[in-house]
């Protein structure tokens, strides 16, 4: 159940402004309206995108939370490896990593 | 009147986001597509735009998850995203609550949907839009299916909701434009991002282009996983697309597997 709140705060976060608001102003209040576990509301309040993914916080909701954080493109998969790396592999849902930790973006990259 | 266009496309956020980092080439060659079909609609001289689309959490989620959503506003704000993040800014889309109402009131009569009054487009909607309508100018009915948060609607009640779609359309005065969107093969926004299974992705789309209705219910959602990702749910936009054809053949304008897009990109349309 505590995977549903993690969730659902990152729901809440990527579309609404006066929760993004108070995650910057005023976050542990605005985690304390979640039932959360200490390792989730660690991982929120670092952000530890790396301990979000392996919790198994679904990729859509995760991407969004990354953006929020001005984490670029190529850092949030590569956080998301490290996470596996550290804590072991997805634990629940349905974005579990499938490619070993390999990077499958560089075939048709534009490199300067 | 009836369905005047009927035709599909991808919709991942990497196509405006990450534009810059994909081969020119072949990203230059999808835009192209991308703007027959704009020319296409405006040729059909639709009146309305229905765009099916698999979103990602903008407005649903695990307390209160449809399977099926149909947008019933005169008014659609988006992309949720951060507008420098998927480099499209954040806009008013217009509607039609009243031309919606009779539509979900048609689609009702033979498949169970939902609807609602709001609606904020994430990048499943936003992205076609930026390509198909960049004026805003065409009133949109967004229609969603959960391809995220299983468990997930069976492929043959997606078939009977495109059936349902298209009786809708038919039983309206307006010319209606349609386009489905989802991805095919891909692991979105996982670390696998850029992973594509190309062969899986070339039988599906013929199976899409001969618009045969049995190979493509023939999926389940465990080989689906398995083989095209959890990003491959969301063949039920192109799929319900199908149904919405009638048996009409599709005409596949571009397919390219494009990774920093995460997906092969397509560009299709149906045969009316």
């Amino acid at each position: 159940m505590s995977l549903y709140y993690t969730q659902k705060i990152l729901y809440d976060l990527n579309r609404d402004t006066s929760i993004q608001h108070g995650y910057n102003n005023d976050l542990d209040n605005l985690l304390g309206n979640y039932t959360l576990t200490d390792e989730e509301v660690t991982a929120l309040t670092k952000p530890d995108i790396g301990l979000l993914y392996v919790l198994g916080v679904n990729g859509q909701i995760l991407m969004h939370f990354a953006a929020f954080h001005q984490i670029e493109w190529d850092d949030y998969l590569q956080a998301m490896r490290d996470g596996i790396e550290k804590y072991g592999p997805v634990r629940e849902g349905v974005y579990a990593m499938t490619g070993s930790g390999n990077s499958f973006t560089e075939d048709t990259e534009v490199r300067s | 009147m009836s369905l005047v266009y009927a035709g599909v496309c991808s919709h991942g956020p990497g196509i405006t986001a990450r534009a810059d980092r994909a081969n020119p080439e072949l990203r230059d060659a999808f835009y192209t597509n991308l703007d027959k079909m704009r020319k296409d609609i405006v040729d059909s001289g639709a009146e309305a735009l229905i765009v099916i689309a698999a979103e990602h959490f903008a407005n649903f989620f695990m307390n209160n998850m449809p399977a099926y959503c149909i947008g019933m506003a005169d008014e659609y704000e988006g992309p949720i995203e951060d507008p420098d993040w998927l480099k499209i800014p954040r806009t008013k889309v217009p509607g039609n609550a009243e031309l919606s109402k009779r539509l979900i009131t048609e689609v009702m009569k033979t498949a169970d949907t939902a609807f609602s009054e709001e609606w904020k487009f994430d990048h499943g909607i936003s992205v076609p839009l930026n390509f198909l309508t960049p004026k805003y100018d065409i009133p949109i009915i967004p229609m969603n299916i959960n391809c995220q948060g299983p468990p997930l609607t069976p492929l043959n009640r997606v078939w009977a909701f495109g059936e349902a779609i298209r009786n809708a359309c038919d039983a309206v005065p307006e010319k209606i434009a349609l386009v489905g969107t989802g991805g095919i093969s891909h692991w979105p926004a996982t670390p696998d991002s850029g992973k594509i299974n190309v062969e899986w992705d070339q039988e599906f789309m013929d199976r899409f282009q001969r618009n045969d209705k049995d190979a493509m219910l023939s999926y389940t959602d465990e080989e689906t996983y398995r083989d095209a990702g959890q990003g491959g749910y969301e063949i039920r936009t192109l799929i319900a697309t199908a149904a919405a054809a009638k048996g009409a053949k599709a005409n596949v304008h571009f397919m390219e597997p494009i990774p920093i897009f995460a997906t092969s990109c397509i560009c299709a349309k149906f045969e009316l």
